[in-house]
């Protein structure tokens, strides 16, 4: 590939930069979600579909995946600025989070052409919402004990079982699905297959489920003998297992390729000045008080440590003691810290604090609170902190399992 | 934040940081270390030859007075290792001398000092004083003008090495302002040095009895530029005592996974209970959050203001770090962690050394809210 020049790429910074200033919709008029576990009504997801199509149309999401497929041809740094200046206009998140981040890089990693061409544009336009079907009742940390069944039926399979906390479920058209396909297989990892599946068929029904904060997001996924066809496996079957860790990996962003813009708003301390300006302790500006400042620049400087491993991991000498190390421990610390910023955002409003959404006197309409109280959804989520914990235990540290 | 922090790592840097890798762990092993515990000087005169001979006393001294003419940010990968392998000497305190006289000396002063640190003379810091404050423009001990010479008074703590050294760079308060002197050891009269009792015993601290010393003015570095000098020390000093840090913190947490991984109870190795494996987990992404900031603040060290606020950050960070995976060290060995044979103790010791030297995390966070807030 010929070298990019850096007037190319400012000309492309400029054109992205106008086209978010003159797209990007401020005030829809009702509150938007921060991440895409938090789409709860039909305005939101109308909004965001659209605007999610809008970006694409113009070129601004998966600029790097393959034309053939539906994607811009372009080299990553295009997709990296446009998502920069998508930032910088603060748009609105991305909402098909799951086509795009997890299923999407998995198709065009471990998918046939056929797959590719059948899914990629639809994931990109929004048109194709997908959600992920890993999680079950009795089977979460521990997922590869999911039990939830497909039986081979002539050239279909048939579904039977129940999959939870299933995000966008109400909304998808795909479900990327972790089935049981023998049961007797040698070890629990080796029964199960990876299923690109549709949900538009007899016997899948979702069921909403009500999050913490009184709003919707999620559903429960039941299957009664639901009917789905053959060439909705993914990869062999009984190799599912193989299929699901990689989708995890592209989760977790151990794994990259993904087609830019972001599905949840990043928090960053900064914005939090401005609230600890309005508060008040004890007559004064609550940024004056020594212990706020403290804990303000802690923050300040764990989220700049953050941002310095996104650098930090291209210099090879400065990862080779524990190459997996920086990008294994990504998503734990990512998530800890919002969940810490939110809280803290919260204490420092005083008695305010104590106020929630809907309340005219709360601080930025409770923006805050709600941010806490959704913030464990990444923090639970995608294999919850403690999981990740076990993880760079055992797979950076090298200690045994648990 | 208002600018987006990077990082940048030069060849020089990378070579660096493999040669300091092997070299230090071949000259260090930790029987050496703990062998150098009861020795007077603390160090190896050999190492130190040889690390002069590698150039790298030289490396953050100009070509023009007989240096590398690399800056500090290639001095962190070698501290590092240094840190790393609990190695001690005054490699960091002539290295610092080396760039007061840098910033704040005079021409004569650095024709007259700087080859020759370059080539191996030892140079110690002589900046703190008994009331134990980290500002260092906070001095007491006085020069005064006496014709064209200055009789000095006071006394100075933390001297690192000054038995070994054979040059001091003393703080001091002339005319009311601070000021800094260079002087030869052998200025100073018997008796003036008080080898003190420190909590890390790698190293060989000493309090400098000033009274009664009394040197040519020609010992004055540039009067002007001494605010400007002892900040910048006082920065320099921060980026290598987080290098240090960040090397400790790596090998105290390979130390205690060494542990988990092989002892046992209750039939399982005992790396396997969380109550265990996950504060370990902290300390390791404490450590590379420090690490981060330790390269970053070494990449942007020359930038006004960037610099200074990458330095505090990696200083506090890596203070945090290590104090914590040395903490941990201890208590995660069990009984043999409350042994003097077990290594945590030298690690928790030199966290707390490296936390007092110029700053502690909460001292750097608060001046970073001065900076940022
Ligand atoms: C907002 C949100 C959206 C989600 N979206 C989806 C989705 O779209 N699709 C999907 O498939 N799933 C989804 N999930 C499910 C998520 O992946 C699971 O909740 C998660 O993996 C934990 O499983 P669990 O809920 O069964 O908790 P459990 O596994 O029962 O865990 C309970 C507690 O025990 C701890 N624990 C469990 N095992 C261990 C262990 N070995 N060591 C230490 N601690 C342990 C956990 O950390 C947790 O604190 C979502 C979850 C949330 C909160």
């Amino acid at each position: 590939m010929s070298e990019i020049s850096e007037q190319e790429l400012s000309e492309y910074r400029s054109e992205a930069a106008a086209w978010f200033a003159e797209n990007t919709e401020a005030e829809p008029g009702f509150m938007l979600p921060l991440t895409f576990m938090e789409v709860g009504t039909d305005q939101q997801f109308n909004f965001l579909r659209d605007w999610q199509n809008k970006v694409y149309e113009a070129g601004y999401l998966g600029a790097n995946w393959p034309k053939e497929y539906g994607g811009g041809g372009l080299d990553q740094k295009f997709q990296n600025i446009a998502t920069e200046e998508m930032a910088k206009a603060n748009g609105p998140i991305m909402l098909n989070a799951i086509g795009l981040n997890w299923a999407g890089p998995l198709i065009l990693d471990m998918g046939t052409e056929d797959e590719r061409k059948r899914y990629i544009k639809g994931i990109l336009s929004a048109e194709d919402i997908w959600c992920q079907g890993f999680s079950e009742p009795e089977n979460g940390s521990d997922l590869g004990n999911a039990q939830t069944k497909a039986v081979r039926d002539g050239d279909d399979w048939v579904l039977n079982g129940s999959k939870i906390w299933t995000t966008q479920g109400n909304f998808a058209k795909y479900m990327i699905l972790l089935a049981r396909t023998n049961p007797d297989a040698p070890n629990k990892y080796a029964g199960l297959s990876f299923f690109l599946s549709p949900m538009q068929v007899e016997g899948v029904e979702t069921v909403p489920i009500r999050k913490l904060t009184g709003e919707y997001g999620f559903t429960q996924t039941f299957f009664t003998d639901a009917r789905i066809p053959g060439d909705s496996l993914m990869g062999k079957e009984g190799e599912g297992w193989l299929v699901a860790m990689r989708t995890l990996e592209y989760e977790r962003g151990v794994k990259g390729g993904q087609p830019g813009g972001y599905v949840m708003r990043a928090s960053d301390p900064m914005e939090i000045v401005d609230l600890a300006r309005k508060a008040t302790r004890g007559g004064k500006p609550a940024l004056e008080d020594p212990v706020i400042k403290d804990k303000l620049v802690q923050l300040m400087i764990e989220a700049r440590g953050l941002q310095l491993h996104g650098k930090r991991g291209h210099i090879q000498p400065l990862v080779q003691d524990k190459p997996a190390s920086l990008a294994l421990s990504s998503k734990l610390v990512a998530t800890e810290l919002s969940r810490r910023i939110y809280e803290f955002a919260m204490t420092l409003q005083g008695q305010r604090g104590a106020y929630y959404v809907g309340e005219p006197d709360a601080y930025d309409e409770g923006l805050w609170q709600r941010g806490y109280l959704n913030s464990f959804s990444a923090t639970i989520g995608g294999g919850t902190s403690q999981i990740q914990r076990n993880i760079i235990g055992e797979h950076v540290l090298g200690l045994p399992k648990s | 934040m208002s600018k987006r922090a990077t990082i940048g790592f030069s060849e020089e840097q990378a070579q660096l940081l493999e040669v300091a890798t092997t070299f230090c762990r071949d000259k260090s092993p930790v029987e050496k270390v703990r062998s150098l515990l009861s020795d007077d000087r603390g160090y190896d005169e050999a190492i130190w030859t040889e690390m002069a001979e590698l150039g790298w006393l030289a490396i953050a001294v100009p070509e023009e007075f007989g240096g590398i003419g690399l800056g500090l940010a290639e001095v962190v990968p070698v501290v590092e290792q240094m840190g790393r392998t609990l190695m001690a000497g005054p490699f960091v305190g002539t290295t610092l001398a080396a760039q007061a006289v840098l910033v704040g000396g005079t021409d004569e002063q650095k024709q007259k000092y700087l080859a020759d640190l370059c080539a191996g003379k030892k140079a110690a810091l002589a900046l703190s004083e008994p009331h134990g404050d980290w500002d260092l423009t906070h001095v007491e001990c006085k020069a005064e003008r006496a014709g064209d010479s200055l009789k000095l008074s006071g006394r100075k703590t933390f001297v690192e090495n000054a038995e070994a050294a054979d040059l001091l760079l003393v703080s001091v308060s002339l005319e009311g302002a601070p000021a800094l002197v260079i002087i030869d050891r052998g200025a100073l009269p018997d008796g003036a040095l008080r080898r003190e009792t420190v909590i890390d015993e790698t190293r060989r601290s000493y309090q400098v009895t000033l009274d009664g010393v009394e040197v040519s003015s020609a010992a004055l570095l540039d009067p002007a530029k001494s605010i400007e000098a002892l900040t910048h020390l006082d920065l320099c000093a921060s980026l290598l005592l987080s290098a240090e840090m960040c090397g400790g913190a790596a090998s105290c947490i390979d130390y205690t996974v060494d542990y988990l991984q092989t002892r046992k109870q209750f039939g399982k190795k005992i790396g396997s209970y969380q109550a265990l494996k996950h504060p370990i987990v902290d300390a390791h992404v404490g450590y590379e959050q420090a690490r981060s900031h330790l390269y970053c603040a070494a990449f942007n060290f020359t930038q006004q203001g960037e610099g200074e606020v990458a330095t505090r950050m990696a200083k506090s960070q890596a203070g945090d770090a290590l104090s914590y995976a040395a903490d941990r060290a201890i208590q995660f060995h069990g009984g043999f962690g409350f042994t003097y044979d077990c290594d945590a103790q030298l690690y928790r010791r030199r966290s707390l050394w490296c936390e007092n030297q110029h700053g502690d995390a909460a001292y750097h966070r608060s001046k970073l809210a001065g900076l940022l807030l």
